[in-house]
């Protein structure tokens, strides 16, 4: 994985694939450069048994192969800039994992196209309810499904291209500006 | 800037060309696989270019849907394409300038672009 962003487009489907109807992601980062990722859904949840062993990359819910490299990479990721994964799971309530990144850490990985993670996310589960919001201390990026649907009404999907277009845009603009005021720092 | 006030305005324009549209029969699917290999082979980049194509185009019989691990990790990007009445046709190494040709030649003109399929590269 070249960028956090697709680290955290990897973690995500996974609360999709455990029937999420509702998916909070939240990034914050503070003036020391330390980033916290959270990634919460309601889904099945995991038992303490599978939770404790999920980080091994020979550990999946699939059947068809026996290897599962997403959070074992999202693990690694956080661990080589001397952050920390935890995972939190209940079974029949959901799932949070929250990530810690060192941003001024040398092999700290960029952290790429947010705005086309979420805009795909929600392109690929319209019906999930997703809310993002990126904090930093130049400023904040923010989108709720909620807000859309509020919009859009019942009878257009956010599957839709134009709509995917749109989210995909108005997020890489929210995120710009957080990332212009870092080079004029 | 984007605001919520331009999706409002899109919204009224898919309104009026969904009351244009009549049954669908010939629904093309375009599926991607999104799983830990798609995704860290580049597949998050075609998957945008297939969207942004299909509506720079207007192709109201297009659906491009997500999947997870198609099998053939080593070839990814893949991407399948599903053309009701003929055989399902799989695209692998997919790089986002590869997306144009194939959203006129196929999905527009039905003539499979041969040299990005798997029996090309296998």
């Amino acid at each position: 994985m070249k960028e956090l962003s697709l680290n955290i487009l990897d973690v995500a489907q996974n609360s999709i694939s455990a029937g999420a109807t509702r998916l909070d992601l939240t990034l914050t980062e503070g003036e020391s450069g330390w980033l916290t990722v959270v990634i919460a859904d309601n889904g099945r949840g995991m038992s303490p048994e599978f939770l404790a062993k999920v980080t091994d990359p020979f550990t999946t819910t699939r059947t068809t192969r026996k290897v599962g490299m997403g959070l074992a990479l999202y693990l690694l990721a956080a661990e080589q800039t001397g952050g920390t994964l935890r995972m939190e799971s209940t079974p029949g309530q959901g799932t949070t994992v929250t990530a810690t990144f060192d941003r001024k850490h040398l092999d700290c990985p960029p952290l790429g196209d947010l705005a086309g993670t979420v805009a795909l996310l929600i392109q690929g589960s319209p019906e999930l309810e997703v809310h993002y919001r990126h904090t930093t201390p130049r400023g904040e990026a923010e989108l709720s499904t909620e807000e859309l649907k509020a919009v859009l009404g019942d009878d257009i999907s956010l599957a839709e291209p134009e709509i995917f277009t749109w989210i995909q845009t108005y997020l890489s603009e929210q995120e710009a500006q957080l990332e212009g005021a870092v080079q004029e720092r | 800037m984007k605001s919520l006030e331009e999706l409002r305005a899109i919204r009224e324009k898919m309104k009026r060309q969904m009351d244009l549209r009549g049954p669908n029969e010939d629904h093309i699917r375009v599926v991607v696989g999104m799983a830990t290999c798609g995704i860290a082979a580049g597949a998050r980049p075609v998957m945008a270019a297939f969207l942004d194509e299909v509506e720079k185009r207007g192709l109201k019989n297009v659906t491009v849907s997500q999947t997870g691990c198609i099998g053939v990790c080593r070839l990814e990007p893949i991407v399948e394409v599903f053309v009701p009445g003929e055989e399902k046709v799989t695209y692998v190494k997919m790089k986002p300038d590869m997306v144009p040709a194939i959203v006129e030649q196929h999905l527009v003109n039905h003539n499979v672009v041969t040299d990005y399929t798997i029996g090309a590269a296998e």
